[in-house]
């Protein structure tokens, strides 16, 4: 349909419109409008993306010079075909119907094993591998003893595409995964840099958050778009954490045992080459000297080697004197490295601050700041100059040297701490040194800045109020939408108790309790015996999964669940997971129905969806505290509590609260599914958790709700799930939770609004909250 | 009862049977006595009839052999070997050692036949009925029918029918109860073993290759219960544990299928992330990194669930998947395979072949991306919002797509022909000349001009004579008011009629699918079908039809109108090919 909103001509590939996605598009408008950024919440299975896509692409439309070009920011490599799939039906219905389509450009960037065609390197699983083999046969040098020597193996696509690809543009059109791959077959021409060209000229660029977000990639990636975009973050309500991992760093001792034999093999390569060919590292010298970037820097091929530091921190001026010549600069890594071998060797906790690091290297063994802020920059440069093509061997010496420019640039917002063993084994020495972020808007600074519009969206932002303290920016709007149904069709419950009234809680007083246990099990039997097909429970972490399972093999509850579905459990390895997965997908499509145990914040949790019949009941058991003895964690909790004000106890609710919504909306994935969630903690009622729900969750969780006893949850669910089951269609919705054109018309855009917020009232709840 | 034509595998002599002495034979496919200084067998049983065989008891001053047969009578064999209890032994043992081999052969046998056809009648009373009309009436032989026509129920349905599922909980259904001195006893019932074969495939092997030759059966399953396999919060235990082995034979298939992937990109964890985190980066809370710390016995108990739940859930995708792909892989091969053979002519098998298997496996590169996207076509299509406004090229290019993707065909050519076998047929056998094919031609369109002319000039007599009829009060109107041709027609004709229909239809089937006769077979079985309608013809349908005559005169012939028209196509269809043969032929 084409709708109007607020004047805009919005192209919506859909022949109906649910009220949200309208109200949605209204805020997302009035942000354009006035270039700033915003935070906006949508349950899942609203259609969020084909909301985003069509408005801003409209806006794109009709104001050109406004906004040229849209970033979109996804987590996973299915999320991200998915949006482009959207953005391809978009596409196609403005070509149907709109008298002249606009020529925009949209395309996918992925990383090389994604994308990569060539027959041999694309072979490999693992993305590292696959990027070292691409950087064997595509760095520059090589790529000049290919000129000499025709032996050497280069890549035949990659040299297609810089003979002919690099000055054409890719013709109009949206293009996923494969029909990159399918464009660069037909023309000889490598994908991967036919895209990382291409994204400079097209309109619409789909990725991943870490094209953005890390500045090891950023920077050589992101680098030439222009301040006219919109930038999206889907799915963004762990972005802090992928911002604090992007820039964190842990050494072990392994590191610096390997790095120890990168530094040797380096030392005697430098002198093999000092022995047949000088000019080489004179040259070097002579660049550093003068202050020169290296030439192939800019080499696009060369990538890998990119600094770990945001793009505003990197100095500009000249390697200084001490580190310029390859073999003082080894010494000096030499003489990093013993140091931090004493600062492993350790026998309690140590933690400091980068400042007092930096003293103390300085009192013990003589290195400056300025040296070490050079050390990424310049191990990459050696790295060229002695052409190694296979990085794998120096990945540990390079993580140290970031470490050493990460640790000089940065001295507020890091912590650095030695802990000389793990906690759950304190007779093992397993010394680490975690060089820790604590600051998530340190890495998202640059792209508030640089970009006019951020759009920092998903189905689980609640509390809101959060995003903006901890990412520190000012958003010009912030919105949660609920979702408007016809029918009520998730029920959300809180299990307090027992058959027994034992208080079943997973804190850490009771979760090792057997009756807690029991009765979590019998929560499941039951539920497992009333809810047909598919059903997911998440536990709190890994280690509280395996003994639960353990306790309840023992107390005979896994053969009555045996009974009645299959059992399909989380591991920690993804293949295996993947696999039993597969088959929990395939035992839910053949009736047979299945449970799977899965823990929050793991990767099922994140990336699965468990939409119809793959998923009629979650159950959270218990409430997903991150593992609070972490010093990290305390390390940043303190800095929350100091920068920004936030109490520890808050931070650690919201955290807890936005990955239990993550994990029971897995399960409603669109108007026509239907499920229930089960929060089995007593804790989940009171008021600090329940009200950090996600409003569209809230409002259905009403007071009678809220404590109940697994009977009563499951006759609940029982007359719930009678409901459900009857023919529901779209005469059904329509009117009250999906619009036609007409009616759309009709309503007052307020109204419209309001209803979609979920209050009655007039705004200002977004304030309040 | 002739000895003659099998071979005698063992003959002992001095047994006693019924207190005679004589002769014991172990023949090819039965166990005879014969009395000394007779030329008759007195005892015969065939193998197919004995269920058991029974020996006494050791240190038993008698050496007995005893066949139970499956009707419950038993005949005792007294082994009475002068030379002493150990020779009486060892004979004994030779007779069982070898009837212990013979008999397992025979005992599948044992279900099939009389008593099969029996019970496949009794559940399809279709078949019965077909059965009646057809092998009573004498229309068929009773081998011609259960050859031909229900050979389908025979070996397809038999397998497909009924396959009792195996239950998520069959180990745990198995409860032990003491015994009442410390000891525990697990009831084994036929299905459950059922189950664990099923589930678990490596233990029929070892239950094959084990018992009885090296434990009994017993001993078999105490083991079971002692492995690793049962109690799955065990590690796997000492090498002795004939178990170990299937449990390591488990885990490698597990093993395999984990490295082949999850088919659906959706579900693949290890492809999620786009561009992981440098190594060593990254260590937010340090709880995700936080790995191995747990309890081994507890993951392998995990993994255990898993692997239980994957294998049952294999026992009941194994009926369904398997044959599908296997049609699917046929048709991969098949249909380039002879495209090319018969475009290239002589060019080789080779060749073909090649062709084959490397467009085989373009169609697998091609269909991941294929698939991939239909995948993310539904994860992206709400219900609710209605088909994305695509209308157009683009949609029905999607729908077919998905269509051909469940699209099987066990014969190319027949699709790509369509049903009328003539021309393909033509092109095999007798090429026919350029005027013949012209010939042909004009005649068919001839026949679709006078149809077309039939068609649109009725004379108007005839019409307004029809119109009448079918308005109310009309000959045809009656039917549509209060009475149709159900209402008319008393209940054992409409009885008599369906099994009529039914009958005809099964014999036109199979008539129908010797075409075209490729093969000295086919012809055969072409001109015996012939046969048979001519039959089916004169035994059932004329008798009905006046009998319908007699009672029905308001409705006579109409009844059986459709069936004479349909055994008419039949026979001219014949004609035609006769025809056409004999002229082939000289």
């Amino acid at each position: 349909m084409k709708l109007s909103v607020d004047g805009l001509l919005v192209y919506f590939p859909y022949e109906y419109i649910y009220p949200e996605q309208y109200a949605y598009m209204l805020e997302l408008k009035r942000s354009l409008d006035a270039k700033g950024h915003c935070l906006l919440e949508m349950p899942s299975g609203t259609g969020k993306t084909a909301t985003l896509l069509s408005l801003i692409v409209a806006y794109m439309v009709e104001h050109p010079e406004t906004v040229r070009k849209l970033i979109y920011c996804s987590r996973t490599v299915p999320e991200i075909e998915k949006v482009i799939a959207e953005l391809q039906n978009l596409m196609v219905y403005y070509e149907r119907n709109c008298p002249n389509p606009p020529p925009l450009t949209g395309l996918v960037l992925s990383s090389r094993k994604n994308m990569c065609i060539h027959p041999e390197v694309s072979k490999e699983r693992e993305g590292k591998a696959v990027d070292g083999k691409c950087y064997g046969l595509t760095a520059s040098y090589i790529r000049e003893r290919h000129e000499m020597d025709a032996e050497t193996p280069i890549c035949q696509y990659f040299e297609g595409f810089s003979m002919e690809g690099k000055e054409s543009t890719l013709p109009v059109g949206v293009y996923s995964i494969d029909d990159l791959k399918e464009y660069g077959r037909a023309r000889n021409w490598c994908p991967y840099f036919l895209a990382r060209y291409a994204i400079a000229h097209a309109h619409i660029v789909v990725y991943s958050y870490h094209y953005l977000l890390d500045p090891k990639i950023a920077q050589v990636v992101s680098k030439e778009m222009s301040r006219e975009s919109c930038v999206v973050f889907d799915e963004a309500h762990n972005i802090d954490n992928v911002c604090i991992d992007s820039m964190s760093v842990k050494i072990n001792r392994r590191t610096v045992e390997r790095s120890t034999n990168a530094l040797n093999q380096l030392t005697k390569l430098v002198q093999d080459i000092r022995e047949e060919d000088t000019n080489r590292l004179n040259e070097e010298y002579q660049r550093m000297v003068q202050g020169l970037k290296d030439a192939s820097v800019q080499r696009d091929t060369d990538m890998i080697l990119a600094n770990p530091v945001l793009p505003n921190d990197v100095l500009t001026e000249v390697v200084p004197g001490n580190i310029r010549n390859a073999d003082h600069f080894l010494s000096f890594l030499r003489r990093f490295i013993e140091y931090i071998k004493t600062r492993l060797r350790v026998h309690h906790v140590v933690q400091e601050s980068p400042a007092g690091f930096l003293k103390d290297i300085s009192t013990k063994i003589c290195i400056e700041r300025k040296p070490l802020r050079f050390c990424a920059e310049r191990l990459s440069s050696l790295l060229r100059t002695l052409e190694i093509s296979d990085l794998t061997e120096y990945g540990a010496l390079t993580l140290i040297t970031h470490f050493a420019t990460l640790v000089s640039t940065y001295t507020k917002g890091f912590t650095i701490i030695i802990e000389p063993f793990d906690d759950k084994t304190p007779t093992v020495s397993n010394p680490i040194l975690h060089f820790s972020c604590l600051d998530s808007s340190i890495a998202m600074a640059p792209v508030f800045s640089r970009f006019q519009t951020v759009v920092i969206t998903s189905g689980t932002l609640s509390p809101m109020d959060m995003y903006p303290k901890i990412l520190d920016f000012d958003p010009v709007v912030m919105s949660s939408f609920t979702m408007t149904l016809a029918r009520p069709c998730l029920l959300p419950m809180i299990v307090s108790k027992g058959n027994d009234q034992v208080t079943i809680s997973s804190k850490f007083e009771t979760r090792e309790d057997t009756a807690v246990i029991r009765n979590y099990g019998q929560l499941l039997v039951e539920v497992a015996k009333t809810v047909p097909d598919g059903i997911v429970c998440f536990f709190t972490s890994y280690l509280y999964l395996e003994s639960v399972v353990a306790s309840w093999y023992d107390q005979g509850i896994v053969d009555t669940l045996l009974r009645y579905k299959l059992l399909f459990i989380e591991t920690q390895d993804n293949a295996e997971t993947s696999y039993a997965l597969m088959n929990y997908v395939k035992a839910c499509d053949c009736g047979r129905g299945a449970v799977l145990l899965a823990v929050a914040r793991g990767k099922v949790s994140e990336g699965v969806d468990f939409d119809h019949h793959y998923g009629r009941a979650v159950l959270m058991f218990g409430i997903p505290y991150v593992y609070t003895q972490s010093r990290i964690l305390k390390a940043r909790l303190d800095y929350l509590r100091d920068q920004f004000q936030i109490r520890e106890n808050d931070f650690l609710t919201f955290d807890a609260m936005r990955h239990a919504a993550q994990c029971v909306g897995r399960a409603l994935r669109g108007k026509t599914d239907y499920g229930i969630m089960i929060f089995a903690d007593k804790r989940f009622s009171r008021h600090d958790k329940r009200s950090r729900l996600p409003k569209w969750i809230q409002e259905h969780l009403v007071d009678s709700f809220c404590n109940l006893s697994t009977e009563e949850a499951v006759q609940l669910a029982r007359r719930w799930l009678r409901r459900m089951a009857q023919p529901f269609t779209r005469e059904d919705q329509l009117g009250i939770s999906l619009l036609t054109l007409a009616q759309l018309e009709n309503m007052e855009q307020e109204k419209l609004e309001r209803q979609a917020q979920g209050k009655q009232g007039v705004g200002g709840e977004v304030q309040e909250l | 009862m002739t000895t003659s034509s099998e071979d005698v595998l063992l003959q002992m002599g001095e047994v006693r049977y019924k207190k005679g002495d004589g002769t014991l034979y172990v023949m090819n496919e039965r166990v005879a006595w014969m009395a000394e200084h007779r030329d008759t067998v007195t005892v015969s049983h065939r193998y197919a009839d004995i269920k058991t065989q029974k020996i006494s008891p050791e240190g038993k001053p008698k050496v007995q052999l005893q066949v139970v047969l499956h009707d419950g009578n038993t005949s005792t064999f007294h082994f009475v070997n002068r030379q002493g209890q150990a020779a009486m032994l060892a004979d004994r043992d030779k007779v069982k050692e070898l009837l212990q081999q013979l008999l397992p052969n025979f005992k599948r046998k044992v279900d099939k036949d009389l008593e099969d056809k029996n019970r496949i009648l009794v559940e399809n009373p279709n078949l019965l009925q077909l059965y009646k009309d057809l092998v009573i009436t004498k229309v068929l032989t009773s081998d011609e029918f259960w050859a031909t026509h229900a050979k389908d129920h025979a070996l397809k349905k038999m397998g497909k029918s009924q396959e009792i599922g195996v239950s998520g909980a069959f180990l745990a259904d198995i409860k032990p109860q003491t015994d009442g001195c410390n000891g525990l006893k697990y009831n084994l019932t036929s299905d459950v073993i059922h189950c664990i074969f099923k589930t678990y495939p490596a233990v029929k092997r070892k239950h094959f290759e084990n018992v009885p030759a090296k434990m009994p059966e017993a001993e078999f399953w105490t083991k079971f219960f002692q492995s690793h396999y049962f109690h799955r919060d065990r590690l796997t235990a000492g090498t002795k544990d004939i178990f170990t082995e299937c449990g390591k034979i488990d885990d490698q298939a597990l093993k395999a299928a984990v490295q082949q992937g999850a088919g659906d990109p959706l579900l693949d964890l290890k492809k999620f992330e786009d561009v992981p985190l440098e190594e060593g980066f990254g260590s937010v809370a340090g709880d995700r990194n936080v790995v191995n710390s747990g309890n081994i016995v507890h993951q392998n108990m995990i993994k255990r669930f898993n692997q239980h739940s994957i294998m049952v859930l294999k026992t009941c995708a194994n009926v369904t998947s398997a044959p599908s792909n296997m049609t699917n892989g046929t048709n991969n091969a098949n249909g380039p395979v002879s495209q090319s053979a018969y475009t290239n002519g002589m060019n080789g098998k080779g060749q073909a072949t090649a062709t084959a298997t490397k467009s085989s496996a373009d169609q697998v590169d091609k269909d991941e991306p294929q698939s991939k996207k239909q995948r993310l076509m539904e994860k992206i299509h709400y219900e609710d919002l209605g088909d994305p406004l695509l209308e157009g090229n683009d949609d029905t290019a999607n729908g077919e797509k998905a269509k051909s993707k469940q699209f099987e065909l066990s014969k190319v050519e027949r699709y790509l022909n369509g049903p009328v076998q003539n021309s393909m047929y033509d092109n095999h056998n007798d090429p026919m000349s350029l005027e013949e094919v012209q010939y042909k031609l004009v005649r068919n369109s001839e026949s679709w001009l006078n149809r077309n002319v039939q068609r649109t000039f009725i004379c108007s007599k005839a019409a307004v004579n029809a119109l009448g009829e079918l308005s109310p009060g009309g000959s045809m109107m009656r039917g549509f008011q209060e009475q149709s041709a159900g209402q008319l027609v008393p209940n054992d004709f409409q009885r008599e009629l369906r099994h009529l229909y039914l009958s005809l239809s099964e014999l036109l089937k199979h008539f129908w699918s010797c075409f075209p006769p490729t093969s000295e077979e086919l012809e055969a079985k072409l001109q015996r079908m012939h046969e048979t309608l001519q039959r089916f013809k004169m035994a059932k349908l004329v008798p009905f039809e006046n009998r319908a005559m007699h009672e029905l005169s308001p409705l006579r012939s109409s009844l059986t109108q459709h069936m004479n028209q349909l055994l008419r196509t039949a026979n001219s269809k014949f004609a035609t090919w006769k025809e056409r043969k004999l002229r082939n032929t000289r």
